[in-house]
């Protein structure tokens, strides 16, 4: 069973759909206990960071997640959900992400930079390279120095920034992986894997 | 880098896809499903679903072909036609679209388009523009064609993009259906104010005609017929664009 917060951050449909395509069971999760519980578990999101952030403060499910991932529990961050396992956003000063991993986000800024970026972009991310669809304007940088991981995924756009990682239980994905293709539900099916 | 995107462009009427050579002939050739999923499978990088069901029912009936859809193709997909206010584009938003597309009805009231990028965000915002070549310059057309407005191309084109549009998907009404290539001129003028991303549409023949509009200013190629026929495959032109230096995603 695949568990798919739902905090009320976009249309989760594309998700379900992929994951019921590759065979998964899936559902929407909005308790404490059920997200404790479930063996894999998706953090969507699209949207405003600070939004996001309150509704999963104000549900109870920021402070879930957290006990969750203390318990080596898988968590997949996907798009916004990725962004949120950082400590803030400058789209939202003041409103903290899970903080589960150092770093935060920026916007994208540049001369004849089109923000959001959107569309897609190739992703380095060794034997798991390819190209994906992405649609955000904030970023995060890189991977936070001196945190081990398995495997890290950078895109360009103006500059390089983290596009995915797999970082024990944790794993983050800022494209979308539902709406990838073929590379993007092979992907999704790896990461619900890793543990 | 975005890479450039090409794009199938699906007529659908009552849940069916049909093809139109300049919007008149149509001919019933395949279920909305099937197709976006053989051109999802062929590498093609976005779908758009164009709706040209008339009356009542037209809602419902793209709504069901919407959720179909989603649970079969895993690329972003557009769907246009027939939306005239906030609640159409939610419906099919909420049924699995990644973005809707208005014409017309955002042509005679521009609000639609503030509203949908208010309530949804501009990356969900596609203004379809029809426009053809007058004397004094090229102008926008509505009601698929039928239509002639005063409105100049480069000047709705702007007010859209300041009211929130997220992308232009720009059709030239002379060249639609005919295999000419795309209306370079107006791709050139009207990339030349834009910061938002420009979608080719109208024209295209061969692979040569959407190098040229990528390089005249286009983000993206759109072709319905060529691919439909069996004429061209979205991988055949990806890799003669490839060749030619443009970066597509590899199929």
């Amino acid at each position: 069973m695949i568990g798919i917060v739902d905090y009320g951050c976009g249309n989760l449909k594309s998700l379900e759909n992929a994951l019921e395509f590759m065979g998964f069971e899936s559902r929407r999760m909005s308790g404490r206990d059920e997200i404790l519980a479930v063996d894999r578990l998706i953090l969507p999101g699209v949207g405003n960071f600070g939004h996001a952030g309150a509704e999963l403060a104000k549900r109870g499910l920021a402070e879930a997640l957290r006990e969750r991932s203390a318990q080596g529990g898988p968590l997949l961050g996907i798009c916004l959900g990725m962004q949120l396992l950082f400590e803030g956003s400058t789209e939202a000063p003041g409103i903290p992400g899970l903080g589960l991993l150092e770093g935060s986000c920026e916007r994208f800024a540049g001369p004849g930079l089109k923000v959001p970026h959107m569309g897609w972009s190739a992703v380095d991310f060794g034997d798991l390279s390819g190209a994906a669809y992405f649609v955000h304007s904030y970023y995060i940088l890189g991977w936070p120095a001196g945190r081990p991981a398995e495997s890290v995924g950078l895109a360009s756009y103006g500059h390089p920034f983290l596009a995915a990682f797999r970082s024990g239980a944790l794993g983050g994905f800022q494209f979308h992986p539902e709406k990838s293709g073929s590379y993007g539900l092979n992907l999704l099916k790896e990461a619900l894997r890793w543990s | 880098m975005v890479m450039k995107r090409i794009i199938p462009c699906l007529d659908v009427k009552a849940g069916r896809v049909v093809k139109g050579v300049n919007f008149v002939n149509l001919v019933d050739s395949g279920d909305p499903v099937e197709l976006g999923a053989r051109y999802d499978a062929e590498g093609a990088d976005e779908l758009v679903f164009l709706d040209i069901t008339a009356g009542i029912e037209r809602r419902d009936t793209a709504v069901k072909m919407v959720a179909a859809v989603a649970r079969r193709v895993f690329i972003p997909f557009t769907v246009g036609g027939g939306i005239r206010e906030v609640a159409d584009a939610e419906a099919l938003l909420m049924a699995g679209c990644d973005k809707v597309a208005v014409n017309s009805a955002a042509v005679r009231r521009p609000e639609l388009i503030t509203e949908l990028a208010a309530r949804f965000g501009s990356q969900c915002v596609v203004l379809a523009v029809d426009v053809r070549r007058y004397p004094e310059g090229l102008r926008v057309v509505v009601d698929a064609g039928r239509t002639p407005t005063q409105r100049s191309m480069e000047d709705w084109l702007l007010e859209a993009q300041d009211r929130g549009a997220g992308e232009i998907m720009l059709t030239s009404m002379d060249r639609d259906g005919t295999g000419l290539g795309y209306d370079l001129d107006a791709l050139a003028a009207a990339s030349r104010g834009l910061r938002i991303p420009l979608i080719a549409s109208g024209g295209f023949g061969m692979a040569a005609h959407a190098v040229d509009a990528l390089t005249a200013g286009a983000d993206a190629v759109l072709a319905a017929g060529a691919f439909h026929t069996g004429g061209f495959t979205v991988r055949g032109l990806k890799e003669e664009l490839a060749r030619a230096g443009v970066e597509v995603r590899p199929c």
